[in-house]
């Protein structure tokens, strides 16, 4: 499961904690995303979206993806809750509020979302997959990752450049006060 | 070395934490009345979508490190998304003094 970045040489003493590391960060991730489904406090919800997001990172580090993980943590964790949370703070009277959502729309929401699971692990299920035996495994360090980005990613890599300065442009022009 | 791990963590145990990730925003994105819980279970979704893009790459597909890139990708969208979502509903809160979704439905026929 764990190669290391320097030597591509997998280390036994990793792979006999990756289990264990494995069962804290899913256990972190699913336990925080659902917390979010039950919890009606939004602050609360912020701060349980922050432990999901850690745990998906910690998930990211466990696959070989440890460029991703520190992105995750960086973007996600460190900008976009950020802002969601920004958003909170602009968007209530007091941040304690809550918002009442009926019973039974909640049974038919946790009800939708479990059949939506069991579809997709039918769907895993039937679907035969053949994994890879890792013996021409590339190398996921930094300077793949840039010559991938600038190599066969440049069209994409240039249109999300753009993409983030109309948005920058179109947020601000949206969000600006009407004085 | 004697082996101290109880299982090694494959395709399907990560594909797992995915679809747990994706019935829980979908949960979330039902439920929420606010405006920004219902974006914070969007980015459960995403989340998801990025997991098994970089568990598929990880495990079937590890010659190359396209699923790696898509995930960046996500996350780059989901940071753009999040801040045209917050202008929106600013502009939302200023205009009708609430972020209930179930209030925006002056367009409703």
């Amino acid at each position: 499961m764990f190669t290391t970045l320097a030597t591509g040489i997998k280390p036994e003493s990793l792979d006999q904690v990756a289990p264990f590391l494995y069962l804290i960060f899913a256990g972190i991730t699913v336990f925080s995303a659902w917390m979010i489904v039950i919890s009606q406090n939004i602050v609360r919800m912020a701060m349980y979206l922050l432990f999901t997001l850690g745990g998906v990172a910690g998930l990211y580090f466990l696959m070989n993806a440890e460029f991703l993980a520190a992105i995750q943590l960086i973007v996600y964790a460190g900008g976009t809750l950020i802002l969601i949370v920004f958003g909170v703070m602009l968007t209530s009277k007091n941040p304690f509020m809550r918002l009442h959502t009926y019973l039974w729309e909640r049974f038919v929401a946790v009800g939708l979302g479990a059949l939506l699971a069991m579809l997709t692990t039918i769907a895993l299920v039937n679907t035969p997959i053949k994994q890879s035996a890792s013996d021409q495994m590339v190398n996921h360090d930094i300077h793949t990752i840039g010559s991938t980005l600038l190599g066969p990613f440049l069209v994409p890599f240039e249109v999300a450049a753009v993409l983030l300065l109309v948005v920058m442009i179109g947020a601000a022009f949206m969000a600006r006060s009407r004085a | 070395m004697t082996t101290l791990a109880l299982f090694e963590p494959g395709l399907y145990h990560l594909v797992g934490v995915s679809i747990a990730l994706l019935a829980a925003g979908v949960a979330v994105i039902l439920t929420k009345r606010n405006a920004v819980g219902i974006l914070m279970g969007v980015e459960l979704i995403l989340n998801a979508a990025g997991i098994n893009f970089v568990a598929f790459n990880n495990y079937v597909w590890d010659n190359a490190m396209d699923g790696q890139m898509f995930t960046l990708f996500i996350i780059v969208l989901a940071a753009a998304e999040a801040a045209v979502a917050l202008a929106i509903f600013l502009n939302f809160y200023n205009n009708f003094d609430t972020i209930n979704v179930d209030q925006a439905d002056e367009l409703q026929g």
